[in-house]
């Protein structure tokens, strides 16, 4: 963050390192001083983030039973696994700023986290575990790999780990879209009714627009973030109007065309009421899927209390055989 | 003194931190963190959070408040006897940088 040069010497050495590591682009570690607000501002993102994987399992975990072929259940279940892996490297990330690990699953099963609103959308087709590839794993993708680079080293290499795990989610889903697009008409109609659906939400997955973001403002000058929501989905629109052509689905926008001044193309306003209320919980599916994942949470608990209580018992054996020996 | 990905809040299974060869003749290197029961289960957790494709032939796991760290506030002294001690490095020696093989 830019400080004016007559502040500089009332700031504490511990500020005055933050500050010099930002502006040197480097990394911050989990010991170092930081202010208290760039600590809550990774605490909620990551947190948030790490949630949105772990909630976003479930559109495509309800589809692995019904998935037409082994091929497609077996990549299912690897992209399921993935999610729950990414959840886990992000969990492991917030951790190391002082948050525990049962008080972020508390917050996202009490409903007092959110997590990204694209997963209160419903995934009543087939071809929806397409358009979740292609689209929001896409748009994810788009959004991920600058955080590859944020200021704090644990969640940078985390997403890291991630984008790396990522690339065959994008492809899959848009294999099997152009699967189906290659097939009967009513396989190519339920494509297109799929993009129709998921076209939308995927770009607002990358939040409001600019001037509606007042936070990513502060974001971008801790090199939390590197680019705005705008930019990003600018670059999210350039890559997937030449993708939407080889797979021969319209991208439901008719304000969507080449500016040749600009080099990009313009799209049509979104429907931001509609964001908002996802937002405040009021999607197709928020209230479905907290109470799924509190289920799964509280179902869990006793394995994983039995768990502890087996590994208590050993350590426990262990040292009086111990005593004993001695 | 803390261990590095400790946040000190209470938790149903203690914190891990893995270390992964990726393959022969290369060293384990940290991979992450997880939360196991026991040592038996983390490393099975490892296998399964860190080795999805094939990333590794072994696998470290050390239970995170087993780790000693150096002082992050005392970096400055603590690591400073290398510097200023350029000839430690063999690109000090500039006057024989043209010969060969040397």
């Amino acid at each position: 963050m830019t400080t004016e040069q007559g502040m500089t010497d009332e700031l504490s050495p511990e500020e005055r390192e933050f500050e010099r590591l930002i502006a040197a682009d480097q990394r911050v570690e989990p010991r170092d001083w930081m202010p208290d607000a760039y600590r809550k501002t990774l605490i909620r993102q990551i947190s948030q983030h790490a949630h949105s994987e772990i909630i976003g399992m479930q559109p495509e975990g309800n589809w692995i039973t019904r998935a037409p072929s082994l091929k497609r259940k077996a990549i299912l279940m690897a992209k399921v696994q993935d999610e729950a892996g990414h959840g886990l490297y992000l969990y492991s990330a917030a951790q190391t700023l002082g948050i525990d690990r049962e008080t972020m699953f508390e917050q996202l099963i009490t409903g007092a986290a959110k997590y990204s609103s694209i997963f209160n959308y419903l995934t009543p087709s087939w071809a929806d575990m397409g358009s979740i590839g292609w689209l929001v794993d896409g748009a994810a993708i788009c959004n991920q790999v600058p955080l590859c680079r944020a200021s704090y080293g644990p969640y940078g290499r985390a997403m890291t780990r991630i984008c790396k795990e990522e690339s065959f989610h994008q492809r899959q889903g848009f294999e099997i879209l152009l699967t189906l697009m290659r097939g009967t008409e009513a396989q190519r109609a339920m494509a297109q009714e799929s993009v129709n659906r998921w076209y939308a939400p995927a770009l607002m997955m990358f939040g409001p627009p600019d001037d509606e973001s007042p936070n990513s403002q502060r974001s971008m000058a801790w090199n939390i973030k590197r680019f705005s929501n705008d930019e990003l989905r600018q670059r999210f629109v350039d890559m997937l109007v030449p993708q939407a052509e080889i797979l021969g689905v319209t991208l439901p926008d008719p304000d969507l065309k080449w500016n040749e001044e600009r080099g990009h193309y313009d799209f049509g306003e979104l429907d931001w009421t509609e964001f908002h209320e996802v937002l405040a919980g009021r999607g197709q599916a928020n209230a479905l899927r907290v109470a799924k994942r509190r289920k799964a949470h509280e179902d869990g608990a006793w394995v994983r209390e039995a768990a502890r209580a087996y590994a208590d018992k050993q350590a426990e054996l262990a040292a009086q055989s111990e005593r004993l020996a001695s | 003194m803390t261990s590095p990905g400790d946040s000190g809040g209470r938790e149903t299974w203690p914190l891990w931190e893995v270390f992964i060869r990726s393959s022969r003749g290369l060293s384990h290197v940290h991979a992450g963190s997880l939360h196991a029961p026991d040592e038996t289960m983390a490393v099975r957790n490892a296998r399964d959070l860190y080795t999805r494709r094939a990333e590794g032939v072994s696998i470290w796991v050390v239970r995170a408040s087993d780790i000693t760290s150096s002082d992050p506030d005392a970096k400055g002294e603590f690591f400073e006897s290398p510097q200023g001690k350029e000839y430690r490095h063999a690109t000090y020696y500039t006057e024989s940088e043209q010969v060969p093989h040397l």
